[in-house]
């Protein structure tokens, strides 16, 4: 511990941390618009900016550290104008749309000038016309509104290993952009959307759905049903001012149902699939001697990277479709013959804590019936605004249930929405099988449980043992599969999914700011939701959901058979794009 | 958004290519790498295009936006190839004041070009410098070795007919 001294009162704070640090520990909040922890601490925005006694120059609190004795000062009138001076350089030259933009409201640099009081106009940029990039199937960058704080560019390149956009140029002409200022489309970007949720202001956005899907439930010929996914659930309150970590699942469902959906399923039904599917491929794998370490396809900025990054791992790839994609595809089919509807008259609606699913409904082999298996994806964000815009009074809604036959699910199907998630619901399932069919087999496998990066366990089923590994956040999926890759390293089975933290940290999630990001672990508390559900399940291993048995009773047959595999599995091709 | 691909097709050899891996190699190892490695390609190549970044992003296992972030950040480097005459106009203050940005967007507009490109024939390419010490004679321009001063807006398609 060193002791220091801010705006005169004496605290003691731990070794190494630094000013922004300790300020926070004594209870003050610091400006910051560039510093994400652990990724892009550049000093670069200069927001942050504090008066040290002795020092020549104001100092940048986010990468001072603090040492014995120093005395901080962080609102002196020096202070507060050279912070309010540095807004009014960085709005000279930004779009100023607040009125229409998406991020009003949510927007970190808004936030700071109402906070500082400036004078928008004080000085005149340059506002260059700037290219919008709306070439990717996910998101749109709008350069007119970057403040060129890089968090972008660590959250691609750091967190992820991809690092498909950076800045070019330099001085003025500086901009975020792809090499050789190629669309996003033409990278090898994977639509994990990390970059749009690392954003301060609206240069990055998801595309939005939510015109088309007001659309297609006002079209009185159509059924409209819709998915939530598993992590949904457990971020969506934010939006309405519940503390990051509410589980606001019921209202979730009843504030589904009054937008005028036709029914309110959930995607956790077809986690539940996923594993009947998944578990059985496994098992088959390791009996018939197939492609082993079998690795998870559910993530599909993971599926997406190995299509760009790791070809080689393909055959590995579970040939399962991803949870939304079988929930549409059992739409399409069995659910579309069983209300006599054609497939084209059903709408599958998917909302999703990921950008990457926009992508992923596009895909080839995704279109069970003859037509696209998901018709329109949103975002948790998405849904915040549909549910704003539509009046609907979130916090005043009663708790409601998901209707029949496509709503049920175990708590097996709950935790896919967290790192570990789809790894422990698959051993439930195949530990079951392979433990004789034994009830009284293991339910808890807590050691794939947790926000690390990667995870590591063995266990052990009568004569066999089982390896596996759990990697989230594509940067350590990529440590991961070199160690595979050089033999360095054997699993049977690996979970990897492209966000870190898994889908409730996904880049369509509730954007939380930087300084709740960088003091709050959002994985871990967004987490504890879907792992209190799976503990309040009666239920808990996806074999034993009641509308699963009886979907393989009247259509599937078997987990993997023929039909099974026609309508509920997939291929994936490596791609030649620039990395 | 245009992809900046160079308006002039890569001819690079298998020398040249041989010549660069024995720099990435010799240098891949050293902390920052990247510059003197691109230094030794843009001297290997002349320039620095789409094919010569991306050998040297999968060689050093970076992304090759890194590699562009680089190259696009310093003038010394160029991502386009000189033409056959290059064409240098000075902005320098004495130039700039005698009305040589004027005569600089008049050559973009004739060319069909931006500064530091190349004229898909392969045979302009035009670059803005700083003062080239002739300021007595402002506002110049080079074509190579010849010089040009005390110009006009108006003496520019006369220069360019010379090397038609």
């Amino acid at each position: 511990m060193v002791n220091i001294k801010i705006n005169g009162v004496d605290y003691s704070v731990p070794d190494g941390s630094t000013i922004l640090e300790a300020a926070r520990i004594a209870g003050i909040k610091i400006p910051t618009l560039c510093y994400l922890k652990d990724i892009n601490a550049i000093g670069a925005c200069r927001i942050c900016v504090v008066e040290v006694k002795g020092a020549r120059t104001l100092v940048a609190a986010c990468v001072y550290p603090v040492n014995e004795g120093i005395e901080i000062f962080t609102n002196t009138p020096k202070v507060i104008e050279s912070r309010k001076t540095t807004l009014e350089l960085i709005v000279s030259n930004h779009k100023k749309e607040c009125l229409s933009c998406r991020r009003s409201g949510n927007c970190e640099l808004q936030a700071l000038c109402k906070e500082y009081g400036i004078d928008e106009n004080k000085f005149a940029g340059a506002n260059p016309e700037v290219e919008i990039d709306d070439s990717a199937a996910h998101m749109i960058r709008d350069n007119s509104k970057c403040i060129l704080c890089r968090r972008c560019v660590a959250a691609c390149g750091v967190t992820q290993g991809i690092g498909v956009i950076g800045a070019n140029e330099r001085g003025f002409a500086t901009q975020i952009a792809s090499p050789f200022d190629m669309t996003l489309a033409e990278t090898a970007c994977v639509s994990c959307g990390q970059c749009i949720i690392a954003c301060p202001t609206g240069a990055l956005t998801e595309k939005d759905d939510t015109d088309k899907l007001l659309e297609a439930i006002a079209d009185p010929t159509k059924t409209v049903v819709v998915q939530p996914a598993p992590a949904v659930r457990a971020s969506l309150g934010e939006a309405f001012g519940y503390p990051i970590g509410t589980n606001v699942e019921g209202k979730m469902y009843a504030a589904l149902r009054r937008l005028g959906f036709d029914k309110v399923f959930d995607t956790n039904f077809s986690a539940d699939l996923t594993i009947m599917e998944e578990a059985h491929e496994f098992l088959d794998r390791v009996q018939n001697g197939g492609v082993l370490p079998m690795i998870t396809s559910c993530s599909p900025g993971w599926v997406r990277y190995c299509e760009n990054y790791f070809p080689e791992f393909i055959p590995n790839l579970s040939t399962c479709k991803s949870p939304q994609q079988m929930f549409g595809a059992v739409v399409k089919t069995y659910y579309a013959e069983k209300i006599g509807k054609k497939p084209e008259d059903v709408i599958s609606v998917s909302v999703m804590p990921c950008t990457a699913k926009k992508f992923e409904k596009i895909r080839k082999d995704q279109s069970a019936a003859g037509v696209f298996d998901v018709d329109i994806t949103i975002t948790t964000r998405e849904l915040a605004r549909l549910i704003e815009k539509a009046g609907i009074m979130f916090c005043d809604l009663p708790d409601e249930k998901p209707d029949s036959p496509l709503g049920t699910y175990t708590g097996a199907g709950a935790i896919f929405g967290a790192t570990g998630g789809v790894m422990e619901a698959a051993l439930r399932t195949a530990v079951w099988k392979l433990s004789g069919e034994n009830n009284d087999a293991p339910i808890d496998f807590k050691e794939v449980r947790g926000v690390e990066g990667i995870k590591e366990a063995t266990y052990t089923v009568g004569d066999k043992t089982v390896k596996v590994a759990v990697a989230s956040g594509l940067a350590n999926a990529k440590a991961l599969l070199k160690k595979v890759k050089a033999g360095e390293a054997n699993y049977d089975f690996i979970e990897i999914m492209a966000c870190p933290g898994g889908c409730v940290n996904g880049g369509g999630q509730i954007i939380q700011p930087a300084s709740v990001r960088n003091f709050t672990d959002i994985r871990a508390e967004r987490a504890k939701v879907i792992y209190s559900i799976d503990a309040n399940c009666a239920l808990r291993r996806s074999h034993e959901n009641p509308d699963i048995q009886t979907l393989y009773k009247e259509y599937f047959g078997e987990p993997n058979s023929h039909k099974a595999h026609e309508v509920l599995h997939t291929s994936y091709k490596a791609a030649e794009l620039y990395r | 958004m245009a992809f900046k691909k160079s308006a002039v097709p890569f001819a690079g050899t298998p020398e040249q290519e041989k010549k660069l891996r024995a720099v990435i190699e010799e240098h891949k190892s050293d902390p920052g790498a990247l510059m003197p490695i691109l230094q030794k390609a843009q001297d290997i190549y002349g320039y620095l295009p789409i094919e010569v970044q991306t050998m040297i992003a999968d060689a050093m296992e970076i992304p090759l936006e890194k590699v562009y972030g680089v190259v696009t950040f310093y003038a010394q480097f160029s991502i386009n190839p000189k033409g056959k005459y290059k064409i240098s106009v000075c902005l320098g203050t004495a130039c700039y004041v005698k009305g040589s940005g004027d005569i600089y967007n008049k050559l973009q507009e004739k060319l069909g070009i931006g500064g530091g490109e190349i004229t898909s024939d392969g045979k302009f390419s035009l670059d803005a410098c700083r003062c080239i010490g002739a300021c007595g004679l402002a506002p110049v321009l080079t074509v190579n070795e010849d010089v040009y001063g005390r110009l006009t807006v108006d003496d520019v398609d006369k220069i360019l007919e010379k090397y038609n």
